[in-house]
């Protein structure tokens, strides 16, 4: 049950929002000139970590935008949360 | 001569003696007070034995006086509203109450399943995981018996007539327990000017104040108790939920309450709920949950009479009871000799108390022996006697070094056994919160370490002693936590309690020797509810059971409804004995929540029946109704499947249905399919790059059919999209994609293409749509208006024309997915119904007829037009289903675009879209999802080519047709595959997935 800030309504229960993964993935500009391997990269392959996650939410029954977090996995925390364009926060200190 | 000892001690207590309640058990008659629990009012009854235990079927009586209570789970109430596993010990008395025993038969006073105590040599740890694997697969015909031997209640056979209701809330401070430590804390908090939720899981405020007998300023405790809730009722944003249990503790600070509204009647009043489920969004928590004494594990310590010594005291100082009129106190420690002096006060005859400790020492001890009663150091319970009662117990010296405690051995009669191994915080919802516990030596028990979310224990769940300390631990984080909210905030000045008298060490001896080694006479219980004793944790210890997690799991010790609250230390700490290891190395099992059992009903609250799931209906939803339609599921929305008139069934309903759509005229209510309205001068470029055919140069007023891919090259959904002007579409999903598509392209617009300047509502509900499919479509369409130019060359196939039908502004497109000449009247959903019974009058000349999802099915599939979610599964390729036309591989990008050139998805043997023709004469359809291989006398495993997606009989054809993927299907035109049935195989052509009017005729009419 986390209190999630969408940066546009402020903070909001979880229930109201959904996640879409991993965030800042680059949809490749050069797709078809690149490998099956490395297009298969974009599609698949996923980080998995235990702590510091950049992921994407959808305030989804609110005011339905996108939007940036960086959560930590383990204990739930959220350090930020962001509009998309806006500059990705650093990691914490000490972490990777 | 003196008057008879009455276990109902004239004086003291919280009771109302002037209110008396009348309740039965196991349909005997008792009566108690008002202020009473289950649990006293049977003490005070001098009913003992109130429950058969789960394994053994051993005689149980009441051990606790709290939530802890392992023994003491009734069948609470009758009929609908009986409750199973409810705890004596929480269950407050009123007029009328009916309870039960469980897990005995015929009666708990004979009950045969204690046959199980004779065979006990063969239930050891992990029985069943031993005895009833064989032979493979009876596992079923045994978890019958055992779900009878060791059920414990019976859920009630009809649904639950209360209402449960959900809250939330937020607030500075939460404060979980009303007890000396809590009180001052919300006091703290709420002087400061915060918003403070304080909740108690009993009926008065108070905690261990309530059965203590303390003394504050020189008068009871429980006078200071009252002045604080009254000034803390006069604040207007403290709020005081008496009956309340925190039994979860979620992420940020989230925690899930359970509040008994009604629980105390036997119903609720009229417009109460029986319990309200709240979730408390708290800045700042502050846990000040108590402790839970801890048993000691001695031999045959689970007779009814063995007791918790503070659980006694409890009963005395609260509810007036006397547990027994003759005691023994058994302890490792200074603390229970409070209780065993109470109840001396209190009229109990004291026959001993047998300390642990060779020498114990201090104040406490020395009182016991001025007021003449027997200690007895360094000697242990050796073994109780008796059966639904205790009679008496036997002591021993312990030795050193000596697993057998044989010397100086005595027998003391006695009624009651009271029993202190020490305390255990209460750290389940600080554990919960995610923090660390950290293991404390001298008290035996894990107290709360780091705290991960903005939470302070407090008091003795903090593993405070002294009641002066309990207070100003409470007070000092009740003012921590409203100064970390903002407020300005000081500890209160603070009441003085009694000194206390310096303790002396405990001793921890985790299991008390006899005169046998443990497991070889008697039992010694650790969990009483789940009958596991030590010799049961030290055999699976032998047998390599060293997590904590798995000996749980596989002796089921700290499982069940009390969550091992008085045996888990114990447990643990018997592993860490056997397996040499340290307590802490060993570590807690994961406390999780909820801290005692919540009803499906508090979680569930309203959304129950209808409310369960919302409904979707169309405009016309109600017409549907009132024709007898048989209606089907698809998503929420509740869609007419056929139109059953007298004596049809749905086959005949269906064969009039069909037959109708190819020869005259049907009407078809597609109000449900999404529709989004894509608008901005990018709209085109973005519809570009999200399907796979092109749009931007698709003219104003035409219709264009397209699929959407997901990146990976697989179908993700498709329709009908229209240009309704230069900058204006209106897209089409299927009915079941709709909200996801939707959220699909909102990614891609926020996420991807940000510099698109494009606008997207959903409009799926704004518009109703009414579709005319048959040849007599444009006749019926004719008589209903007079602006739109029907002819074909002005109207063709995929157009728009806007005008009035019957009177009512609309949008007719010409688009058909029935392959017949057809019409899809858009109109504002409001107008949707007047449109339809418009439609059904001018129809009736042309025997128009209603069709339902089903006719619609059978007549796309006899078109072979596919539907996203039956020939797709989600590894579908346009070029699977030969619409390869479909793809634009000329435009610089869209979505799939790269993912459908991955190697995989070019392999010639892929699933391909085809069509099955039966033999000649063959009447019976192909189930849905029957596998096909290509060998009619294979046996398996024989290879696969595929699987029938869709099957159908077709009125049209008078014969059954199907829609199948089959690997390399469009270079097998004309084989023949084969289908193994349960009993047939059935043999099918491959042939075109196009079963009618392949060239179009009929559509382009």
């Amino acid at each position: 049950m986390l209190l999630i800030h969408c940066p546009w309504c402020g903070p909001r229960e979880e229930v109201e929002f959904r996640c879409g993964g991993q965030g800042h993935i680059a949809r490749p500009a050069d797709a078809m000139d690149i490998s099956d391997a490395e297009y298969a990269r974009y599609l698949f392959m996923r980080t998995n970590p235990k702590g510091w996650h950049y992921e994407r939410w959808n305030h989804v029954h609110g005011c339905r935008r996108w939007f940036n977090a960086l959560r930590h996995t383990v204990t739930h925390e959220i350090r930020a949360t962001y509009r998309p364009g806006e500059k990705k926060p650093p990691l914490p200190d000490g972490t990777t | 001569m003196t008057a008879p000892f009455d276990l109902r001690r004239p004086e003291g207590g919280r009771i109302d003696r002037a209110r008396a309640m009348r309740f039965v058990f196991d349909g005997a008659g008792y009566s108690g007070y008002a202020g009473d629990t289950l649990a006293s009012a049977l003490l005070a009854n001098g009913v003992r034995l109130v429950a058969r235990s789960f394994k053994y079927h051993r005689p149980r009586g009441i051990a606790t006086a709290g939530a802890e209570e392992p023994n003491a789970l009734v069948q609470l109430r009758g009929n609908a509203r009986s409750e199973p596993n409810i705890r004596a010990t929480q269950v407050e008395l009123y007029d009328g109450l009916v309870a039960a025993s469980q897990n005995r038969w015929p009666s708990l006073e004979l009950d045969l399943g204690a046959l199980n105590s004779v065979f006990a040599k063969l239930l050891p740890a992990g029985f069943y995981y031993k005895t009833f694997m064989w032979p493979p697969g009876f596992w079923h015909f045994y978890e019958r018996l055992v779900r009878r031997m060791a059920g414990m209640g019976r859920a009630a056979d009809a649904s639950d007539p209360d209402r449960y209701d959900h809250r939330w809330a937020h607030c500075d401070v939460l404060v979980v327990g009303a007890g000396p430590s809590g009180l001052a804390a919300a006091l703290a908090a709420g002087r400061a000017g915060a918003r403070v939720i304080l909740c108690d899981e009993q009926a008065e405020p108070g905690g261990s104040l309530l059965g203590s007998g303390a003394t504050l300023d020189g008068a009871p405790a429980m006078q200071w108790a009252g002045a604080v809730l009254a000034e803390l009722g006069a604040l207007p944003d403290v709020t005081v939920l008496p009956r309340t249990t925190a039994f979860g503790y979620y992420d940020h600070n989230a925690l899930g309450l359970v509040e008994r509204v009604a629980d105390h009647a036997a119903e609720p009043l009229p417009g109460q709920p029986r319990q309200r489920l709240w979730l408390v969004r708290a800045r700042q928590v502050v846990l000040a949950t108590g402790a839970i004494e801890r048993p000691l594990v001695f031999r045959d310590n689970d007779r009814p009479g063995v007791m918790l010594a503070d659980a006694a005291r409890t009963y005395l100082g609260r509810y007036a009871v006397a547990c027994g009129r003759r005691a023994v106190l058994f302890t490792n420690n200074d603390h229970a000799y409070d209780a065993a002096l109470a109840l001396h006060a209190g009229g109990v005859d004291l026959a001993a108390i047998v300390d642990l400790r060779a020498e114990p020492g201090g104040l406490r001890v020395d009182a016991a022996r001025a007021r003449g009663l027997r200690v007895i150091a360094g000697r242990a319970v050796t073994a109780t006697h008796g059966r639904s009662s205790v009679t008496g117990v036997d002591i021993a010296r312990l030795q050193e070094g000596s697993d057998l405690a044989v010397l100086d051995r005595e027998s003391i009669a006695c009624d009651l056994v009271l029993n202190s191994g020490g305390w255990t915080p209460s750290v389940h919802l600080f554990s919960q919160s995610g923090g660390r516990l950290r293991y404390d030596e001298a008290t035996g028990a894990f107290l709360p370490g780091r705290a991960v979310q903005a939470v302070r224990a407090a008091g003795s769940c903090n593993g405070a002693v002294a009641l002066k300390d309990c207070l100003k631990q409470g007070a000092a984080a009740g003012a921590a936590a409203a100064g970390d909210c903002g407020f300005a905030a000081a500890p209160p000045a603070l009441p003085a309690a009694e000194p206390e008298p310096e303790s002396a060490p405990m001793r921890l001896l985790w299991v008390v020797p006899s005169d046998a080694p443990v497991g070889h006479k008697g039992k010694h219980f650790v969990d009483l509810q789940n009958d596991v004793t030590a010799a049961d944790l030290r055999l699976a210890a032998r047998e390599g059971y060293r997590s904590v997690e798995h000996l749980k799991r596989y002796t089921t010790t700290g499982m069940g409804t009390d969550q091992g609250k008085t045996s888990n230390l114990a447990a643990l700490a018997i592993l860490a004995e056997a397996t040499g290891r340290e307590i802490p190395a060993v570590g807690t099992t994961t406390f999780r929540p909820p801290y005692t059992p919540v009803a499906m009903g508090a979680l569930t609250g309203r959304t129950v029946g209808a409310l369960l799931d919302p409904a979707r209906w169309t405009p016309i939803h109600r017409w549907h109704v009132r024709a007898g339609a048989v209606f089907e599921n698809v998503g929420q929305w509740q869609r007419a499947r056929y139109y059953p008139q007298a004596g049809e069934d749905m086959h005949r309903a269906l064969a009039r249905e069909l037959h109708a759509a190819r020869n005259a005229v049907g009407i078809f209510d597609a109000s449900t399919l999404g529709k989004i309205d894509v608008k901005g001068p990018d709209a085109a470029r973005f519809l570009d790059l999200v399907y796979t055919n092109s749009w931007s140069k698709l003219g104003i007023g035409r219709c264009r059919y397209g699929f959407m891919l997901r990146e990976d090259g697989y179908v993700f959904d498709d329709g009908v999209t229209t240009r309704l002007a230069d900058d204006h579409f209106l897209v089409s999903t299927t009915t079941g994609n709709a909200a996801p598509v939707l959220s699909w392209l909102e990614d891609l617009l926020q996420m991807e293409w940000t510099e698109l300047k494009v606008r997207l509502t959903s409009v799926t509900e704004e518009y109703a749509v009414v579709t005319l499919s048959g040849p007599f479509a444009r006749r019926v369409l004719t008589e209903l208006t007079a602006d739109i130019d029907l002819e074909p060359k002005a109207f063709p196939f995929m157009s728009l024309s806007h005008g009035t039908v019957a009177g009512i502004a609309a949008r007719v497109f010409r688009v058909s997915f029935t392959g017949e000449l057809s019409y899809e009247v858009q109109v504002k959903a409001s107008y949707g119904l007047a449109l339809w019974n418009a439609c059904m009058e001018a129809g009736e000349k042309y025997g128009i007829t209603p069709y339902g999802t089903e006719a619609m099915h059978v007549l796309r599939a006899e078109k072979g037009y596919v539907i996203v979610g039956q020939e797709t599964d989600g590894t579908v390729t346009p070029y699977d289903l030969g619409m390869g036309w479909i793809v634009n591989d000329n435009k610089p990008d869209f979505i799939g675009k790269r993912g459908l050139r991955r190697a995989d998805l070019q392999r010639p043997d892929r699933k391909q879209l085809v069509g099955l023709r039966l033999e000649a004469g063959e009447r019976r359809k192909l189930p849905e999802g029957a596998h096909l291989v290509a060998d009619r006398d294979a046996v398996p495993p024989m290879p696969m080519l595929g699987h029938v997606t869709s099957s159908y009989w077709s009125v049209a054809l008078d014969a059954p047709i199907a829609l199948a993927m089959i690997k390399g299907g469009r270079a097998r035109m004309g084989e023949t595959v084969y289908a193994p049935l349960p009993d047939r195989v059935a043999a099918a052509t491959v042939v075109e997935p196009c079963f009618w009017d392949p060239e179009g005729k009929r559509l382009h009419g």
